[in-house]
């Protein structure tokens, strides 16, 4: 959630010009707005009837918020309606690919039109004072809510993607009936083995396979923490009815292994070739040459 | 953080028990958690029902479904008024081993839950709260 | 007290969970199938739990503790049919059941329990390939 953005002193129950000044003027308001963002660029042709909407919506809401009293608590109840409207602009405008400047630019570019209102309108320099700190305070925090709720979406389509890639880069492929093998590129981190297992085991059932072959001649490290993550996937596999062999062990690796006293209690093998010979050997198969060789209508 | 259901129920018997697996099962799937997340939070929703039964002496069940921003996630909180656990330490010990015997069902549960956390008074009774995020 | 089944097919006994079990009934079970692997001779034991969601620490021992009783009593166990899920919840919980033979489903064990018995073939060896 945003944070709420307090000010150390205020005056606890709030009047300010600026509801009735909306209603008097929303027309002008409105119109000088939508000129504003135009000339800063922040949109496009195709966002003209999409932004006209939004805009007059927060002046609506702009002009109720106000007019509940208080410009404290942007979280307040009272607020709700603004902070919705600009959920939904920031959240649009992400999605397009707009910076968080641009977004938040919908909202400071009201100021110019307002300060140029309050100035025509206000009573005294005092009040012009008063109204302006107002009215800069109220549309500050609402530009950064925008912000921050922007990013927040960002964060969003980031992890989505992260599991995406997480769920891609994890296939599981069968090289016999029976066999399977799964190629693991990158570091084996819980998350990854998590996907990993979800995906072996899934594969095991679909196929009924007997064999997982695990090929770790992608991964570049193997510490206590990856050989627990392939441990715990071995294990899981075998309570699934399948045996697993481990390939792709480099010769560093093997040292490792050795050095850390890690116990990988389970059939290792240097490549996933060596891994394969030894599968099929398990469920029965044996390769043989061809009685007569292959030829081509060339030969 | 928004609480968005709130149930009690008593963890007395082993009827108790299966009864926790099904209702910890049913927020889980509320709160759109995948087939392994629910499974987890309902198995360590069980081993600490079941040192609540067994060494408790009996005691409650308070089963949250909450809300923090957009993510959702499901509370639970284990009270007893049981002779408590003597040795923290030692309960929690992580043994990644076949397991037998004591303690395994707070380290397990500790292992399957993103939030986990005991506290015992010896003579007083024992909290076990633990929670899991989609 | 409801009481879980146990057939038997030719030399094997055959078990399985349907039923999310309370303690008594599962320790019930232990009992039962001890008692019957001796009155029936049996020399395989399999246990379908296939239509278990949730296996903890309680029921993991249980398994171990069948595999161990019937092991003395000359007789293989084999477990088939445990969910993905399941299997993820216990790698993850610290119970590899390491004392239990597992198969995927029905036909796979009962093939299993044929290859140790007649083979005299001890799993290990099959390993070694």
């Amino acid at each position: 959630m945003p944070t709420t953005l307090r000010m150390t002193k205020m005056p606890k129950k709030f009047e300010t010009a600026l509801p009735a000044l909306i209603d008097r003027h929303q027309k002008q308001l409105l119109e000088g707005w939508l000129s504003q963002q135009r000339n800063s660029g922040t949109w496009t042709a195709e966002d003209e009837s999409d932004t006209k909407s939004q805009t007059t919506r927060f002046l609506a809401e702009l002009r109720k918020a106000t007019a509940a009293g208080q410009i404290e608590d942007m979280q307040a109840r009272e607020w709700a309606g603004t902070r919705e409207l600009l959920e939904e602009v920031s959240r649009a405008r992400a999605l397009r690919g707009f910076t968080p400047s641009q977004t938040a630019l919908f909202v400071f570019s009201l100021k110019g039109p307002l300060f140029a209102l309050l100035r025509e309108e206000s009573g005294n320099a005092e009040k012009l004072a008063t109204e302006m700190w107002t009215a800069t305070l109220l549309l500050d925090r609402l530009g950064l809510y925008t912000i921050e709720f922007f990013l927040k979406t960002r964060e969003e389509v980031i992890a989505r993607q992260h599991a995406e890639m997480l769920e891609l880069s994890t296939p599981v492929v069968q090289l016999w009936e029976g066999i399977l093998a799964v190629p693991l590129i990158g570091t084996l981190d819980s998350a990854r083995t998590q996907v990993v297992m979800e995906n072996l085991l899934q594969e095991i059932v679909t196929t009924g396979a007997e064999i997982a072959i695990i090929d770790i001649t992608g991964v570049p490290t193997v510490d206590t923490l990856v050989a627990q993550h392939l441990l715990k996937t071995v294990s899981a596999a075998r309570l699934m009815g399948a045996d697993c062999i481990i390939s792709g062990i480099r010769p560093q690796i093997a040292q490792t292994i050795v050095h850390l006293g890690v116990d990988l209690s389970v059939t290792s093998k240097a490549t996933m070739a060596d891994a394969f010979e030894l599968a099929l050997r398990r469920v029965g198969k044996t390769v043989v040459d061809r009685a007569k060789p292959i030829r081509t209508p060339a030969e | 953080m928004i609480v968005e259901k709130d149930e009690t129920m008593p963890v007395r018997n082993a009827e108790d028990v299966v009864r926790v697996r099904r209702e910890v099962r049913t927020h889980a799937i509320g709160a759109g958690f995948n087939l392994v997340d629910q499974t987890k939070i309902v198995t360590a929703a069980s081993e600490i029902a079941r040192n609540t039964v067994d060494y408790g002496g009996g005691g409650m069940l308070r089963l949250e479904t909450v809300r923090l921003g957009a993510r959702r996630g499901v509370r639970l909180t284990f009270t007893d008024r049981g002779p408590g656990i003597a040795d923290l330490k030692l309960a929690l010990s992580d043994g990644y081993s076949s397991g037998s015997g004591l303690g395994l069902g707070l380290s397990g549960a500790k292992r399957l839950s993103n939030e986990f956390d005991v506290k015992s008074t010896p003579g007083e009774g024992t909290i076990v709260t633990l929670a899991r995020w989609k | 007290m409801e009481q879980i089944p146990i057939l038997k097919i030719g030399d094997c006994l055959l078990v399985s969970i349907q039923v999310d079990m309370h303690d008594r009934l599962a320790m019930a079970l232990q009992d039962d199938l001890t008692a019957k692997i001796v009155a029936s001779r049996a020399r395989g034991v399999m246990i379908d739990i296939s239509a278990l969601e949730v296996v903890d620490s309680f029921i993991g021992r249980m398994l171990n503790n069948i595999a161990a009783m019937s092991r003395v009593l000359d007789a293989v166990t084999v477990v088939v049919g445990m969910q993905p899920a399941v299997a993820i919840t216990l790698v993850e919980l610290g119970l590899a059941l390491t004392g239990v033979r597992t198969a995927l489903n029905v036909d796979k064990g009962l093939a299993l329990i044929r290859r140790l018995i007649e083979g005299g073939e001890d799993e290990f060896d099959r390993r070694k390939g």
